[in-house]
């Protein structure tokens, strides 16, 4: 009884005011009518609950929610306004203006030239055709591209849609998945991120559209013939070019490709002169006749070292950078969601990403000791960058200074190094690679059956092995490719049919007439074209990954990757080691070395690659971040996706579709080390 | 206890509280007192919070619930399987039938000739590729199609981007408005509103993907030549189709046009047999070799009486219906709008309408005491059979209204022989004598120049049959018909060897082209009947509310009553798909192609395939898998089969050949034409 009074007492001092003619005291609610009538009132609202202990409660409850719903309603009100505000608003915030307008009012620019745009992996959308049951209601809706929602809606769902399959390199069954067709198909990523949009709204000022532009979008997961074998891609691109070629007055056309859409229009040139079983049957002329100029930009010529480690493990500077300041989100095991070895599984069945692996081995990227970057200093692109952002000269001076500091040249010929001591010890203390041993092992190595489901590649790999393959220390250009054919056996074996990353000794070789040299650029020659034009367009200035330090993954655990980037390796703060990250110059993804040297040597003049002696032009463009946040992604800047922005870029893709020359907009225009380092790479040429 | 409860109750104040249990009543009033102000202060506070929580606070509050039930909604609506809509349908209505392309994939059909469609006017979207200032922000956004938002942003300014120029019939300067190309240009006319959208789905089902169905997409603005001449979009369709033939190991193309894109596909099968100059030079073999089937679905060959009553007065049933209920709402000045008369304004400047118009004149439309079809069909389809009226034309004797005065002025005009109307010639009446001083009218257009006198001869004229039509248009739209005279034909041909008929105005015209030479080919006429079909218009002179007006307007105070079903709100109807009547869309196929005629020297094969309207049972059925209507009959699953068992190598015969329900056949034989 006691503890019952006790507890009314508190109840009444909580709530003095309610309660005190409520419930304790219903024989004087009439005294006070104020007060009788507000308590009727929150009576009423909590009218549901029947002991008084928990009407206190639920009432301060209903305040919060109460409270909530206020809160709710005011952001919503404050946006609505703000967004009124934002309508009224005059549409033309003032920003620079864009170079088709001033173009066309200054020079009188006019289309003359059609245009080819090819687009890169990874920006073109993806639509479904047809799938399985779980994805009901995503007909002809994208999976790529666009706002991803089914990756959070139905993430397993999804990935099973996106992989191709694992034997073929084609659709697994009962599962068609097509790239969107059209501009549409890669003018924005995703809403607000613009990937053709910006290039495609100024040609429009000076006249273009639909007739005289045209995206040659095809399915970047596919490797390049098998683009053709499946949707004819090639087919339709070589008929779209000869429609526009025709419909606008003969005029050649200018083709656009970015990123790894350089690679398939190279294959192309070869494919659409080839004799009909393989290729395309348009004979030797056929480029001369309709393609005026191949104006590349962010060229992955000769690969790019990123697609190194994206294969290996299924990371780059960015997930090792999450790594770094989340440790253990990643890799929790918390919901089962095993992010990464999912991303490497879906991965690993696109043939297409085999394209982008470095190409010329040992020659282009340099062995154990020796790079063609070597005399790079990673300071070069620090100082251009605070050059620009800060201008403050003495600052300037110092970080010039301390980057002569440098004694030794950072080794990176060693594209993957386990360690960081590996990465820079002299190769004589290096233990010697004995992969060839390695590779036997694996056919030896039963599978490890303790792991149920096999989800990745690696659960088939002994841990014995894994070991092996980090005490083998570094791996360069070279015998990273035996290690990928160890750790991605089935990959490897189905997209090396269609890729090549060697040198050629003898470009008459018959062999050299296989589909699969035709994206690579050592080995093929360009077509006979005296009248083309190939431009080489890449910013500079950013720092780009170009080798990694890697350590064995600390989990021993089933279905996990077992190698991972070191994010601990940092070198001195201004060298180029960064998270286990080794930096030269490039545009974020593409070193400056792929992008530039076909162009600035390969290419040059009349060589074995190049025997019409067709012009090359390399167009630099040195990055520099938007001054502000009103500038979006930039106006200047150089980074690989973000340079299709750049205005001083659209500018010059304007003038020669508008008929320049190379010559006429100025030749070459350098601001790497691009011409040092090529004459560093010994090829014959 | 209830004491000491009640007690309490009146010490809310701490203080009190603890000394309440040890003295007992000894400082009573004191405390009362204290009790008393200590509630009053509350009270006060309390009031003041109230106070603050007021107007403001009660809205925001509100906004809060209703945005939080909302998002909770939507996520319950996220949430939701995607299967369930489908579901609850299911357990209402009972099971539904498989889609066609699923139970066709079931019995083992896969893709096979490659496919292409050709939309019709109004269904394709239009993009801006330039603009004026005011059209900022809006580069390759939608203009038509699509959510229709600029219309309600900027009216004026959409009109004016939407419109061509009224000499040329092309681009006005500064302007680019471009199709939307690929398979999105009319899958769905709006949000929700499919157009082709289920038959590529279905066709999906079978695998049919991108690389072997294509969208001829083209301005639907603008005459079939200038189509060519700007965007070049009949070479573009050439080189789709040879492309596809090729990467399809040369199997031959389904093509399936809808409404004007019937006319847009006739005028590309003789451009692409024309020499290089005019046409395509694909050489006379051409379609023999690319083509296998020609599938027109809801096909106005001869055109559609819709046309005329668009051009005359941009009206229809649908505004006539409008005025009825709401009378003046469309034609007042309220804000300025003038809705009509900007809409005439830029409909005017689409040469493509005039595609559209009726063709062969009196001898397919019929006379001023006499037509080819009656009104007797919608009884007979209901069940009662009709068959005393066969035979006998419908002449002026007979009750009920005349088909074949198109645009009579007057409900007794509509009805009466023609010797019983007295008609004045218009043609030579004076224009002038401004109707309306026409600097005050925002929008201009050719009704103004025209004077009262010009109306009022209009008026006096009574009745117009078909081939009067065309002078009638000829005098209240000269600038139009000039420009669509230079590009369409709407005669009948007397000696299709004449060398005339080489010129490109001709080819949209089936009465005045032959059809290709590819005995191999086949051709479809697909449409919906068993819908009142706009056939005939009553007219009236409008009063004039305003100084800028458009002098005509449908009478729609004329009714037929009981007796004459035909005739309701000053529209006379007629079987058909709802837009073109069953006459236009079935003649061709039924007799003038029929066998080896002058029109069809190779002897094409031809089928009619008319599917039976029965609308949709409940309201989630949508627009219905049965319907019959001119655009809803792309969800129509007995069209899909047909379409889809083509695409897949069946041909006429396998189909059943032809499935009739209207009188299209005993109509033709009434045409008195030369085969």
């Amino acid at each position: 009884m006691a503890s019952s009074v006790l507890r009314f007492r508190k109840l009444c001092f909580i709530e003095p005011a309610v309660k005190s003619s409520s419930s304790c005291s219903s024989t004087e609610t009439t005294s006070d009518h104020n007060i009788g009538n507000f308590v009727v009132l929150e009576e009423k609202k909590s009218k549901k609950i029947k002991s008084k202990n928990i009407s206190s409660v639920g009432k301060r409850e209903w305040r919060c929610i109460d409270s909530c719903c206020w809160a709710i309603g005011c952001i919503c009100t404050a946006w609505w306004v703000l967004l009124f505000v934002c309508q009224c608003l005059p549409a033309t915030l003032p920003v620079r203006e864009a170079p088709g307008e001033r173009l066309r009012r200054d020079e009188g620019l006019a289309v003359l030239h059609p245009v080819v745009l090819v687009p890169g992996i990874v920006t073109g959308g993806l639509e479904l055709w047809e799938g399985k049951p779980c994805s009901d209601g995503l007909f002809r809706k994208r999976l790529w591209g666009g706002s991803f929602t089914e990756i959070f809606k139905r993430p397993l769902c999804w990935l099973e849609h996106l992989s191709l399959h694992n034997e073929t390199g084609l659709d697994p069954p009962d599962i068609r998945v097509r790239a969107v067709p059209g501009l549409v198909a890669a003018d924005y990523f995703a809403p607000g991120y613009f990937v053709w949009a910006v290039l495609i709204e100024n040609l429009a000022k000076i006249g273009y559209e639909g007739k005289n532009m045209y995206m040659a979008a095809y399915d970047w997961r596919l490797s390049f013939q098998n683009t053709e074998i499946r949707d004819q891609a090639l087919s339709r691109l070589k008929s779209k070019i000869e429609l526009m070629y025709v419909t606008n007055g003969y005029k050649k056309v200018v083709v656009v490709p970015h990123s790894m859409g350089v690679l398939y229009f190279l294959h192309f040139m070869k494919w659409v002169e080839s004799p009909p079983p393989m290729g395309g049957g348009g004979g030797p002329d056929w480029c001369a006749k309709h393609i005026k100029a191949v104006m590349n930009i962010g060229p992955a010529f000769l690969g790019v070292p990123k697609a190194v480690s994206n294969i290996f493990s299924a990371e780059g500077k960015d997930v090792a950078f999450v790594r770094a300041v989340a440790p253990g989100v990643l890799d929790s095991e918390l919901l089962g969601l095993q992010t990464l070895e999912h991303i490497m599984r879906v991965s690993r069945t696109w043939d297409s990403v085999i394209s982008l692996l470095p190409k010329g081995g040992d020659t282009i990227w340099g062995n154990l000791d020796w790079s063609p970057e070597e005399g790079n200093s990673c300071d070069l692109d620090k100082k251009a960058n605070a050059q620009l952002s800060t201008g403050d000269v003495n600052f300037n001076h110092s970080d010039g200074t301390r980057g002569f500091r440098v004694k030794e040249p950072v080794k990176y010929g060693r594209i993957i190094s386990f360690g960081k001591a590996a990465s820079q010890i002299p190769s004589s203390r290096l233990p010697s690679p004995d992969l060839k041993e390695l590779l036997r092992l694996r056919s030896s190595a039963g599978l490890s059956l303790s792991c149920g489901e096999v989800l990745t590649e690696y659960d088939e790999i002994s841990r014995e092995s894994i070991k092996r393959i980090a005490e083998n220390k570094a791996y360069t250009a070279q015998n990273a490719f035996d290690l990928l054919r160890f750790v991605a056996p089935k990959l490897m074996q189905r997209a090396e049919a269609h890729f090549s990353h060697g040198i050629a000794d003898n470009l008459d070789d018959p062999k050299y007439d296989h589909y699969k040299y035709w994206s690579n650029p050592l080995e093929t020659k360009l077509p006979h074209a005296p009248e083309m034009e190939i431009y080489c367009l890449y910013g500079v200035g950013i720092p780009t990954e170009r080798s990694y330090v890697y350590k064995q993954s600390p989990s021993d655990k089933c279905k996990s990757i077992p190698f991972r980037i070191d994010s601990s390796a940092d070198g001195e703060p201004d060298s180029c080691l960064k998270s286990g990250v080794y930096f030269v110059d490039g545009d974020e993804s593409v070193p400056v070395s792929s992008a530039g040297f076909m162009c600035a040597k390969g290419w040059k003049g009349r060589t074995r690659f190049n025997p019409a002696g067709i012009s090359t032009y390399i167009r630099e463009y040195r990055h520099k971040p938007p001054a502000s946040l009103l500038e979006g992604r930039g106006v200047e800047s150089g980074a690989h996706v973000d340079i299709m922005g750049n205005f001083a870029f659209i500018e010059d893709v304007m003038r020669v579709a508008a008929g320049a020359t190379g010559s006429d907009i100025g030749g070459d225009r350098i601001h790497s080390d691009i011409v040092k380092m090529s004459q560093r790479i010994n090829v014959q040429l | 206890m209830s004491f000491l409860r009640q007690r309490k109750g009146k010490f809310p104040n701490p203080e009190h509280q603890n000394g309440d249990g040890d003295d007992d009543e000894t400082t009573k009033k004191e405390r009362e007192s204290r009790e008393r102000k200590q509630r009053e202060q509350e009270e006060e506070t309390r009031r003041r919070i109230r106070k603050r929580w007021s107007c403001v606070d009660g809205c925001c509050w509100f906004i809060g619930c209703i945005c939080s039930t909302w998002w909770f909604l939507l996520f319950l609506y996220n949430a939701m399987p995607a299967s369930f809509p489908q579901y609850v349908t299911e357990a209402i209505t009972g099971p539904l039938p498989d889609p066609p392309g699923v139970k066709l994939r079931k019995e083992g059909l896969v893709a096979k000739h490659p496919v292409v469609f050709v939309p019709g006017i109004v269904t394709g979207g239009l993009e801006l590729w330039e603009g004026h200032q005011c059209a900022d922000g809006l580069f390759r956004k939608r203009l038509w199609g699509g959510t229709f938002g600029e219309l309600y942003k900027r009216p004026l300014c959409w009109v004016e981007h939407m419109s061509l120029d009224n000499e040329t019939g092309m681009d006005r300067s500064g302007i680019r408005v471009r199709p939307v190309s690929g398979l999105v240009a009319a899958d769905y006319f709006a949000p929700g509103y499919f157009v082709w959208a289920v038959l590529i789905a279905n066709l999906a089902r079978i695998g049919y993907e991108e690389k072997t169905m294509y969208m001829a997409a083209y301005d639907w603005r603008l005459s079939f030549q200038n189509t060519e001449v700007r965007d070049q979009t009949l070479s573009r369709i050439k080189s789709n189709i040879e492309l596809m033939v090729a990467t399809n190991d040369g199997k031959k193309v389904v093509v399936i046009p809808h409404s004007m894109g019937v006319l847009y596909f006739l005028h590309f099968m003789k451009w692409v047999e024309a020499p290089a100059p005019m046409g395509g030079g694909g050489g006379s073999d051409w379609c023999a070799k690319h083509i296998k089937a020609v599938m027109n679905i809801g096909g106005p060959f001869l055109g559609v009486p819709k046309a005329v009553s668009g051009l005359f007065s941009i009206e229809g049933k649908d505004i006539a219906v409008a005025r009825a209920f709401a009378p003046g709402v469309l034609d007042k000045d309220v804000f300025g709008l003038q809705t009509l008369q900007h809409m005439m304004r830029m409909t005017r400047t689409w040469d493509s309408t005039m595609s559209m118009m009726p063709k062969g004149g009196d001898t397919i439309w019929g006379g001023l005491d006499w037509s080819p079809d009656n009104c007797s069909t919608k009884k007979k389809n209901n069940g009662t059979s009709a068959s005393g009226q066969k035979g006998t034309r419908n002449n002026g004797s007979a009750k009920g209204v005349n088909y074949g005065k198109m645009v009579s002025f007057g409900k007794d005009v509509a009805a009466l022989h023609s010797s019983e109307i007295e008609r004045i010639d218009f043609r030579g009446a004076v224009k002038g004598n401004s109707l309306a001083n026409t600097s005050n009218c925002d929008v201009w257009t050719e009704y103004h120049e025209m004077g009262v006198g010009g109306v009022k001869a209009v008026a006096d004229y009574k009745a117009y049959t078909a081939g009067e039509i065309l002078d009638l248009l000829q005098f209240v739209a000269p600038k139009l018909m000039a420009r669509g005279g230079a590009h369409f034909s709407y005669g009948i041909a007397d000696n299709l060897d004449d060398p005339k008929y080489q010129h490109y105005k001709y080819w949209s015209n089936p009465l005045e082209t032959k059809l290709p030479n590819a005995p191999d080919m086949e051709i479809y006429s697909m449409y919906g009947v068993g819908i009142p079909t706009e056939r005939a218009y009553v007219y009236k002179l409008t009063t004039p509310a305003t100084e800028c007006y458009i002098p005509f307007q449908i009478d729609t105070s004329a009714e037929g009553g009981s007796e004459d079903t035909c005739l309701k709100g000053g529209v006379i109807l007629a079987d058909g798909d709802e837009t073109v009547p069953v006459l236009s869309s079935g003649f061709m196929c039924a007799k003038a192609w029929r066998g080896k005629t002058r029109f069809n020297p190779s002897g094409i094969r031809t089928y009619v395939r008319e599917y039976d309207h029965a609308p949709p049972a409940t309201l989630l059925e949508g627009r219905g898998t049965q319907s019959g209507a001119h655009v809803d009959i792309m969800g129509n699953f007995a069209l899909i089969e047909d379409v889809i068992r083509v695409a897949a190598g069946a041909t006429g015969e396998e189909l059943g050949g032809d499935q009739v329900y209207s009188d299209i056949f005993e109509w033709s034989e009434r045409i008195d034409l030369q085969f």
